[in-house]
């Protein structure tokens, strides 16, 4: 396959296995380039992109500008606490505006779900969803793919738990798709009141003991705790969360095994994982930012690509 | 679709001998000379000139590298199929170097463009030549041309040179193709 199947990267829900495998070969190709003395290709001179973020955001931000940048790409951003949206304007006529001054591809975060798909019908551009609300992050998910097939070689069969808050978490919903299609198997854990009440019916483990989710896997892919999004108390306190669902080096030494850790930022030290675990061998947190580049690199370019003047 | 033989496997050897020796009488010894493949047909050709320059004549230390020109290339967004990227493998810096860009048929040099483009990620060469095996006379988009080159030939637009070499195809030759498609342009050896 030469070409994406879809017109916008809306979510992994709407990926074929074939999608994936195409944007990770032409990621790898992107990896090389910005890993080069001079880390920019001219690809995608005469387009222009807009990254809307109505929800605050740093490293995916940083990582789109920066994957836009290096294909050559003309950047413009935005954000709803310095703009109009907070005077008033609905999304479709931000974004018309915007479309206005004659851009190709959107970014966008925003709070609600669906933000995106919403955007697709009626805007004349390509859509990339940079996370929306807590139901999809796909380029999360795309980039925690690529960094465990780089660490173990291949997704089939491995074994992946996703643990702690994956009821506000749309980068756990992204992940089990994108793992499911690839081969691999799943498991959530965390403490109940955060674990969604139907997660089972998407065919992932559920677990509610670290030690035995951790004795299972290859991989863990640890959460934040996400505050911000929480209305009511889900768990006594954040000293209990830890006691219970926190990972320790004493707790990855009592493994048979060595586990890969992984955490998607922003890391809460000492909340979620210890910072001897964030910073040890193990983990492969820097990686999987140094990806976030080169996978978006391949995203914008594949879609880019399906662009006619 | 007609096919004839432009080189035999005989004639491609003696070319190759010649275009080693012309690369030996401007390059000395090669301590400031490196050969840069083109993807995904230029490497072929490289490698086989490498090899030749090793094991004939005597030449240890060759530096070689792999360039593929896909993201550099003019006509992104322009073709009806989706250009598809080979991997570059060059693990040195080219400052200051002698850059020989290697390639299989100069047709259009817009990849011979994109080239001159890409090599710069590398870092500024003190000079570029272009070596290819088979160039298309009259048939340049651009101000471009070889500064050694295996066979000249006059053919039309609608014709096809194809390079075949024994790694991939079984057997060194260069066919002139003719194809009776709609799409007059040739789509691999530009």
């Amino acid at each position: 396959m030469t070409k994406l199947s879809v017109e916008h990267l809306l979510g992994i829900k709407y990926l074929k296995k074939q999608d994936i495998d195409l944007i990770f070969k032409t990621a790898d190709h992107f990896k090389e380039v910005i890993n080069r003395p001079i880390k920019k290709v001219p690809s995608l001179r005469d387009i222009t992109i807009a990254n809307l973020f109505f929800e605050n955001s740093t490293r995916t931000k940083l990582s789109f500008e920066l994957a836009e940048k290096r294909l050559s790409a003309d950047v413009i951003n935005f954000s709803s606490s310095q703009s109009s949206v907070t005077k008033g304007e609905t999304l479709i006529d931000t974004v018309n505006n915007i479309l206005a001054m004659k851009v190709d591809i959107i970014v966008m975060r925003h709070p609600n779900v669906g933000a995106g798909v919403f955007l697709s019908k009626h805007v004349n551009a390509k859509i990339i969803n940079a996370g929306d609300g807590a139901h999809e992050h796909p380029t999360q998910a795309l980039l925690d793919s690529y960094s465990i097939r780089e660490k173990l070689g291949t997704l089939k069969g491995k074994k992946i738990v996703i643990i702690g808050d994956i009821l506000h978490s749309r980068v756990a919903l992204s992940n089990i798709y994108a793992l499911q299609l690839q081969g691999a198997e799943v498991m959530v854990c965390g403490p109940t009141t955060l674990l969604p009440k139907y997660i089972a019916s998407l065919g992932v483990k559920v677990e509610t003991n670290i030690k035995k989710a951790l004795q299972w896997c290859d991989v863990a892919n640890v959460l934040r705790v996400q505050h911000e999004r929480m209305d009511i108390k889900y768990f006594p306190s954040i000293r209990e969360y830890t006691q219970l669902f926190g990972i320790n080096l004493d707790l990855l030494k009592s493994l048979d095994k060595k586990i890969v850790i992984m955490h998607p930022g922003p890391i809460n030290r000492g909340v979620e994982i210890t910072s001897e675990v964030a910073d040890s061998d193990q983990a492969i947190i820097l990686n999987q930012v140094e990806n976030g580049v080169a996978i978006r690199m391949a995203i914008i370019y594949l879609l880019a690509q399906q662009i006619r003047n | 679709m007609s096919r004839k033989i432009l080189l035999n496997e005989k004639e491609i050897n003696i070319i190759l001998h010649r275009l080693a020796c012309q690369l030996i009488e401007n390059h000395d010894d090669f301590s400031e000379t490196v050969l840069i493949g083109l993807q995904p047909r230029g490497v072929f050709f490289a490698q086989r000139l490498i090899a030749l320059l090793k094991n004939e004549y005597a030449i240890k230390d060759i530096k070689y590298g792999q360039l593929d020109i896909t993201f550099y290339r003019d006509d992104f967004r322009r073709r009806e199929e989706p250009l598809q990227a080979s991997e570059s493998n060059i693990n040195f810096i080219v400052e200051d170097k002698k850059v020989v860009f290697i390639d299989d048929v100069l047709f259009s040099g817009r990849s011979i463009r994109a080239a001159l483009t890409a090599i710069q990620a590398y870092g500024r060469p003190s000079t570029i030549e272009l070596m290819v095996l088979i160039d298309r006379r009259f048939s340049r988009n651009l101000p471009i041309q070889p500064n050694y080159k295996g066979r000249q030939v006059d053919v039309i637009n609608a014709e096809k040179v194809k390079v075949s070499w024994k790694e991939t195809d079984k057997k060194d030759t260069v066919y002139l193709v003719t194809e009776t498609s709609k799409d007059q342009r040739p789509k691999s050896n530009d």
